[in-house]
Parts: structure tokens; C-alpha cells; sequence
């Protein structure tokens, strides 16, 4: 129950030196340029690149470990599962038949099948990364002002701003009930008969959830009470100036970004990398 | 129509805060089903319960939010088709706005029925539609193994947010004043 939201320390780094705003662009960017591409040597690249990034940033492997193994067991289900559902799948995207083995008489390993799985879990792979440098070296307080930064209403950036806040001070409510729930016998497992695993459940959250609907209308008055909302626009405490160095991150993503849409469109004329023809 | 859409700050923290207990649930509290490997998501029945309150705006916000930081947490990157998914579900739960008889204190069979088929509305749009077309187009799964997936999520989270969220909007209505309580001696 000890999880540290975004365990985010300030370290002397590059990355962490640049504007929020900056980050969640070039996140955006990054992360655009490998969801398109099913180009493997594109992936790869960008893999490498965030491999990179992740060094200068500084992020011990210890903070991501747990992380490293939840994502590689859903890769690993993913590819099993998307192989059983439609094991012909890289046949149709490639338009030619390689068998390696057959392993049961309808059902067979193909060379296009395989290359398709394996560009797959490379893509899904460097998206990570991003993911990880992104929320390990932003600030969460400068999260909300780089969202409405990016063009998103600031009334919505604040809730997650207040999200943020507030979600430690719901963790720790939370880990009380269900404390003092479990001491006068409540039971979630599937000891439990199935009828009564839900009015269990019921009765961890509607304490939780009453006791925040009251500090709703408590932080929403006190909100009010000094005017927000009042504006069309407003200005973020924790917003600082691009520097050069965040042009140059904004560049390199970009560049990157026109690069993986370009090798698609010009190169490949597709998002997938063909080999086989 | 309009009230559907209005911001007030009300409606901000109730997001916020909302999106909080959302990440919460959704890593926490999952109830088993008797189908090994899977689980109810409760937190879908508190999206139901807060989008029936605040409106479409603050559920979907709710989920889409709460989805993406509890992805976040857990994988470091978001599944975005899925994420993008809870918050079409819970905007469209948002429906039930006004629709209901929950903030007259009385959370009757006409309210709860039409709650539900709202809510089975919204699951089955987000699952069945939004996320396996999502789910071709972004990450080019295959179809049959999306429209599959999408089928068990619609029923699952259609049966907690219909359990929970009915239940919860039941207790919330028992604790308003009912209308016309009062009576002149």
C-alpha cells in the first residue's frame, strides 16, 4: 500500500531542467512518431534513442523495476493471446506466405506472422520509456500549467492538478477503511461468496466516497471564494520560460517525429515495413 | 440540453477529486469473478455514480483521467484506445444528469431503470465500438481478438457499474431531505 505517486525527485539533469510544457510535447511527439510507424528499423531507433534519454535522466533501474515487469507480462500475453486469435494476421498485412512450422494442421508459423509480432512488441516496448522519463521528471505541481500550455481548457487542467493533490490524501483514507473494515471481518478474495463480494466493496467505498463528496462542496466554496473561474484565461504559479535548451528538445522531437511520418510515406508508402516483397 | 454541459467549480473538484478515487478503485478494489483471470472493475460503478451527480463533463474527465494516471502508475505509458474508451463510457453515463429522481431524495424503480439502460448504452458504445475500433486503428491489433475483448468488458463493467452505481445512488438519495417531508400542522 506504500506506492509513491510519480516518485519524482529533482535531479541536476538536462531533463529535468526542462519546462513541463516541453516535456509533454516532445512526449506527444515521441510517442506519435512509434504509435504510427510499423517500421521495425524506425522503432528501433526510436527505442534506442529513449534508451538515451533514459540514461541522461538519470533514472536508477531500482524506481522502474516493478513497472518493467507488469509491461513485459503484458506484452508477452498480448503477443500469445493476438497469435491464437489470428495467427494469419501477418500473411494478410504482407500479402506473401513463408512457413516456418506447422503446428497443427490449420494453425502454422510464418515468417510474415512472426515479423509482424516481433515489430509489435518492439513498438509497444519504446513507447514505455517516454512514458517512464516523462512522469519520473516532471513536477507534478507544473503538470497542470504545461496541459493548459498545450491548448487544453484550464479548468480541466486543474482537475487534474487537483487530482494530483489529492490523491495521497484518498490513499491514506482509503488504507484506513479498508483497515478497519478487515478488522471486523470483511473479506475482498475469492474466499468470499460471489454475492457478497460486492456489497464488500460497497462498503469500503461509499465511506470513501461520502467523506469526499462533503470535501467537494468544502474545497469548491473555498475555490469560489476567491474567484476561480472568474477569467477566461489564468496564469500558472509553477510555469517557467523555454530556454534554449527546450527549443533544442522541441526540435529533436519534431525531427524525429516528420522523419518516422516521412520513411512512411515516402519510403515504405505505407505504415508498415514490407521485407517480404 | 445546456445544463448538461455547465461548468461550474462545483463540478472542477468534483473531477478532480472523482479522478482521484477512480485511480484508486481501479488499481485497488477489483471484486473476482467466478471466470478465473478476470475481475469486476469497481471503479466503473463510481464513474457511473459521480457522471448520475456532476454530468457528462466531470465523468467522462473522471475516467478518462483516472484511467490514463492509474495506466500511468502501473505500466508507465497509457493504452490509449482503452483509456479513451472509459472516458466515452462515462460521459455517456452522464446522461442520466437530471434524469433521475436521486437529488429528491428518492431513488425509485422508474430512476433505477432508467439509469441502467443508459449505463448499458455507454458500455456497450465505449467496448464494443470506441475501443476495438481504436484498437485496430492505433495499434493494429487484429479484429476478432478486439471485438472479442470488447465484448466480455461491455458485459463485465455493465454489470459493476450497474450493481454499484445503482446501490451507491441509493444510499446518496437516503441522504437527502425528501421532497415534501415537511408538513403543516
Amino acid at each position: 500500500m506504500k506506492i509513491k505517486l510519480f516518485s519524482y525527485n529533482f535531479e541536476d539533469t538536462f531533463v529535468h531542467h526542462l519546462s513541463g510544457l516541453t516535456k509533454i510535447i516532445c512526449f506527444l511527439f515521441l510517442t506519435f512518431a512509434v504509435m504510427f510507424s510499423y517500421d521495425i528499423r524506425v522503432i528501433i531507433s526510436i527505442l534506442l534513442f529513449s534508451l538515451v534519454v533514459f540514461r541522461i535522466s538519470k533514472i536508477k533501474f531500482k524506481q522502474v523495476k516493478l513497472m518493467v515487469i507488469y509491461v513485459a507480462v503484458f506484452i508477452i500475453t498480448n503477443a500469445v493471446i493476438s497469435f491464437l486469435f489470428a495467427p494469419e494476421y501477418g500473411v494478410k498485412l504482407y500479402g506473401t506466405r513463408h512457413e516456418i512450422i506447422a503446428i497443427t494442421k490449420s494453425i502454422s508459423l510464418t515468417y510474415e506472422q512472426l515479423f509482424f509480432q516481433v515489430t509489435k512488441l518492439f513498438k509497444y516496448a519504446s513507447v514505455i520509456p517516454f512514458g517512464i522519463i516523462f512522469l519520473l521528471t516532471t513536477n507534478p505541481s507544473e503538470l497542470a500549467s504545461a496541459l493548459s500550455g498545450v491548448g487544453v481548457n484550464y479548468k480541466a487542467a486543474y482537475a487534474v492538478a487537483l487530482t494530483l493533490r489529492y490523491f495521497p490524501d484518498i490513499q491514506r483514507e482509503y488504507a484506513d477503511i479498508s483497515q478497519a473494515q478487515q478488522a471486523r471481518g470483511l473479506d475482498l478474495s475469492h474466499k468470499a461468496k460471489f454475492k457478497d463480494r460486492f456489497k464488500n466493496a460497497l462498503l469500503i467505498m461509499v465511506p470513501l466516497i461520502f467523506s469526499t463528496l462533503s470535501r467537494v462542496e468544502l474545497i469548491s466554496n473555498a475555490m469560489d471564494l476567491r474567484g476561480f473561474g472568474k477569467g477566461k484565461k489564468r496564469t500558472w504559479y509553477n510555469m517557467k520560460k523555454l530556454s534554449r535548451n527546450d527549443h533544442l528538445a522541441l526540435g529533436i522531437s519534431a525531427l524525429i517525429f516528420i522523419a518516422s511520418l516521412g520513411i512512411s510515406f515516402f519510403i515504405n508508402h505505407s505504415r508498415y515495413y514490407n521485407p517480404f516483397i | 440540453m445546456k445544463d448538461y454541459f455547465k461548468i461550474s467549480t462545483r463540478t472542477i473538484v468534483a473531477t478532480g477529486l472523482g479522478a482521484a478515487i477512480f485511480t484508486l478503485l481501479f488499481m485497488y478494489v477489483k471484486i473476482p469473478s467466478p471466470v478465473p483471470e478476470t475481475s469486476f472493475q469497481t471503479a466503473y460503478g463510481l464513474s457511473a455514480f459521480f457522471a448520475t451527480l456532476f454530468g457528462p463533463i466531470a465523468g467522462g474527465l473522471i475516467a478518462f483521467i483516472g484511467h490514463a494516471l492509474s495506466d500511468s502508475i502501473q505500466y508507465g505509458s497509457p493504452w490509449w484506445s482503452w483509456v479513451i474508451a472509459s472516458g466515452v463510457a462515462s460521459f455517456i453515463f452522464g446522461f442520466a444528469y437530471k434524469r433521475t429522481s436521486v437529488e429528491e431524495g428518492e431513488f425509485n424503480m422508474k430512476s433505477i431503470i432508467t439509469f441502467n439502460t443508459i449505463q448499458i448504452i455507454g458500455n456497450v458504445m465505449a467496448w464494443i465500438v470506441v475501443a476495438p475500433v481504436l484498437d485496430i486503428a492505433i495499434y493494429s491489433e487484429p479484429a476478432n481478438l478486439v471485438f472479442a475483448q470488447g465484448v466480455i468488458a461491455a458485459v463485465m463493467n455493465s454489470i459493476s457499474a450497474g450493481v454499484l452505481g445503482t446501490l451507491l445512488l441509493i444510499a446518496y438519495s437516503a441522504t437527502k431531505a425528501k421532497k415534501g417531508s415537511l408538513s403543516k400542522k
